[in-house]
């Protein structure tokens, strides 16, 4: 099914990009395989794989471990959830739970999202925004490491709290639902119209890997990679850390912000679950499973975690946190940089080894034109024409 | 006074009762090279860290071409024209050494700096330049975290020249080192002076001779006295609280 569209195609293309062939062809496929309700869930998954690809940011190249992720990404949910719950009312009507608490009027907080445009940008915009100054004031401080985990979550249960008990300003623990609204015309459930968000979600994860990967190979992500590995270090070459971690942070909170609206249209509700302390900690986990500092690896561990987990628990519901808690032992004691990063390391070559099938040594060309061999190469030579200098040819 | 590059006037630090600078006066003329030693405890690695802003003083000042650092985040100092080498090597391990240096050459730091604009052609043939002085051209796009001890000490003292600052202080440069790189360690930071101003603190008498500079001697925290190599370990003071402890 991939080698159709790359027939011409050199086996180095397919070896670079045959994650991203398989995606597409997945992504166009699968509408017609999937039943619905399964097509609904990938689609959900892969919008995690968006909050996920800004773990791996923050986390994977620059070192800070967020486990309030889920703030951000519920403010992208809830900006969606409040646009699409006006979206389809008719004039001077108001969103139904309002009448249960007795509200007459729409809170003026409301009004921006009355627009698709505005809610377009509060998607991300609100949620980098948050994240921009809690970020630019804990990194002030220089605060780091177990501190920084522990602030995040901190903020994220205060946040919690907080959208939970105000039942008059977005319904509180119930949360906004999205099913029944219409975007474009069409019943946001619908079928059609899920599959058409599946694509968009696809797009979206492609586009933000993209971001993640501009972000992450130039200079900028050198100093990322700086900024974890010895900080200080860094800030005696004449670099300003809390700059680059204050921006890096900006942009994970943007991605979760557009991973949550995502999230939440697609499973048709959005409510301060999404602020749960368990759920930011699980997408560390898919970070950490797939592969911490490789952004495939974040893309993947949050869809194939998410899948794993919507299987088994169909079949065995007990049993999904103890697999979960499996995996991350799994990572921690065997695989330190995930799947992938064991892939990439040569961990089937070792595999191989260790079964005893001898790997291929490396040979010509890989191994003359290893630049430390040349190099040796010529000091020998060197040194061997010059304990001979009598019959030596020199210049 | 104002003639000197860097100067420390009284400077004392205390950690919680302990005076690890104790009144502490030291100037530093543009071009010199300069040797720092002392026994461990004498505050040596301290007097690197309230220069470079790292530690505040708990009394005193220190100028660099007459302006006080206290005060100053440790990046804007190094952006004065400090540098810093540390003891242990620190390069950035999951870079290589060509990343490395291209970090440390930047003249412009921010990050909007290092998004949207390229090394220019010059800092790049820099960086290719001091590859070649180290001897890491064959190793360049390898992660340094590979490299060997002698190596990463190599590295890191060619990212301090990319910085291209104009006072160097380098943290026991030859630790580690085989006497071969250490002689050419010591060369190194002699063509250095002059152009720079170099400050090495350093435990290796050989190579402190090898650097033919003035010794300051630092004890408990202040300067004990100043002067040529043979002068200083002539000196019963020094023999006394440095060289003369073996014999205790």
């Amino acid at each position: 099914m991939t080698t159709t569209s790359t027939s011409a195609a050199t086996p180095g293309f397919l070896r670079r990009w045959w994650p991203w062939i398989l995606i597409v062809a997945v992504a166009v496929i699968l509408p017609f395989v999937l039943p619905p309700f399964r097509l609904n869930l990938l689609g959900r998954f892969l919008a995690l794989g968006i909050v996920a690809l800004g773990v791996d940011l923050i986390w994977g190249f620059t070192g800070l471990l967020s486990l309030g992720q889920g703030i951000f990404f519920a403010l992208g949910g809830y900006a969606i959830g409040m646009h699409l719950s006006l979206n389809s009312l008719e004039p001077g009507q108001l969103p139904e739970f309002f009448g249960l608490y007795g509200v007459k009027e729409l809170p003026a907080f409301w009004q921006p999202f009355t627009s698709p445009v505005l809610t377009f940008f509060a998607i991300w915009v609100i949620p980098a925004l948050v994240a921009g100054f809690l970020g630019y004031l804990v990194f002030r401080n220089r605060i780091k490491g177990v501190y920084f985990s522990i602030l995040t979550q901190a903020a994220l249960l205060v946040f919690f709290n907080f959208f939970n008990g105000q039942q008059k300003l977005i319904n509180g623990t119930n949360g906004l639902k999205t099913d029944t609204a219409r975007i474009f015309g069409e019943l946001v459930g619908s079928d059609a119209m899920q599959r058409t968000l599946f694509w968009f979600t696809v797009l979206l994860v492609i586009g933000a890997w993209f971001l993640c990967r501009w972000l992450t190979t130039g200079r900028f992500g050198d100093a990322l990679v700086a900024i974890r590995d010895d900080e200080p270090r860094l800030r005696f070459t004449g670099y300003n850390p809390t700059a680059y971690k204050t921006l890096v942070f900006t942009v994970a909170g943007a991605l979760a912000g557009i991973s949550g609206a995502l999230y939440t249209v697609q499973s048709g509700i959005v409510s301060p679950q999404y602020m749960a302390v368990p759920f930011s900690i699980e997408m560390v986990i898919w970070v950490a499973v797939g592969g911490r500092g490789t952004l495939l690896g974040a893309v993947l561990g949050a869809v194939l975690i998410n899948y794993a987990k919507s299987l088994i628990s169909e079949q065995l519901p007990e049993t999904w946190l103890f697999i979960q808690g499996a995996l991350f032992l799994l990572v921690v004691t065997a695989l330190p940089d995930g799947v992938v990063g064991w892939l990439r390391q040569g961990g089937p070559r070792r595999i191989q080894e260790m079964l005893g099938w001898p790997p291929r040594a490396a040979t010509y060309p890989e191994l003359d034109l290893d630049p430390a061999v040349l190099a040796e190469k010529r000091e020998i030579e060197a040194r061997r024409s010059g304990s001979t200098t009598v019959q030596g040819d020199q210049p | 006074m104002t003639d000197a590059l860097l100067e420390l006037r009284g400077v004392s630090v205390s950690f919680d009762g302990f005076w690890a600078l104790n009144d502490l006066n030291l100037a530093l003329a543009p071009g010199e090279l300069r040797a720092v030693i002392g026994p461990n405890g004498a505050g040596k690695t301290t007097f690197l860290d309230v220069i470079t802003g790292k530690v505040r003083p708990t009394k005193g000042d220190v100028f660099f071409r007459g302006r006080s650092l206290v005060g100053t985040a440790e990046h804007q100092i190094a952006r004065l024209g400090i540098g810093r080498k540390f003891q242990t090597p620190r390069v950035y391990q999951n870079l290589s050494p060509r990343r490395n240096l291209e970090l440390a050459v930047s003249r412009r730091a921010s990050p909007f700096d290092l998004l949207f604009s390229r090394l220019d052609s010059t800092s790049r043939d820099r960086v290719q330049h001091l590859l070649g002085v180290v001897g890491l051209e064959p190793h360049a796009n390898r992660l340094a975290g590979g490299l060997s001890h002698g190596q990463k000490q190599w590295l890191e003292i060619a990212m301090l020249v990319a910085q291209n600052p104009e006072l160097l202080l380098v943290d026991e440069p030859v630790a580690g080192l085989t006497d071969e790189e250490t002689e050419r360690t010591a060369q190194l930071l002699r063509q250095l002076s002059g152009e720079h101003t170099v400050l090495v603190i350093e435990h290796d008498m050989e190579f402190i001779r090898d650097l033919q500079a003035p010794v300051t001697v630092l004890h408990e925290g202040h300067v004990l006295c100043e002067g040529s190599m043979d002068a200083v370990q002539a000196d019963p003071r020094v023999i006394e609280v440095y060289l003369g402890r073996e014999t205790d």
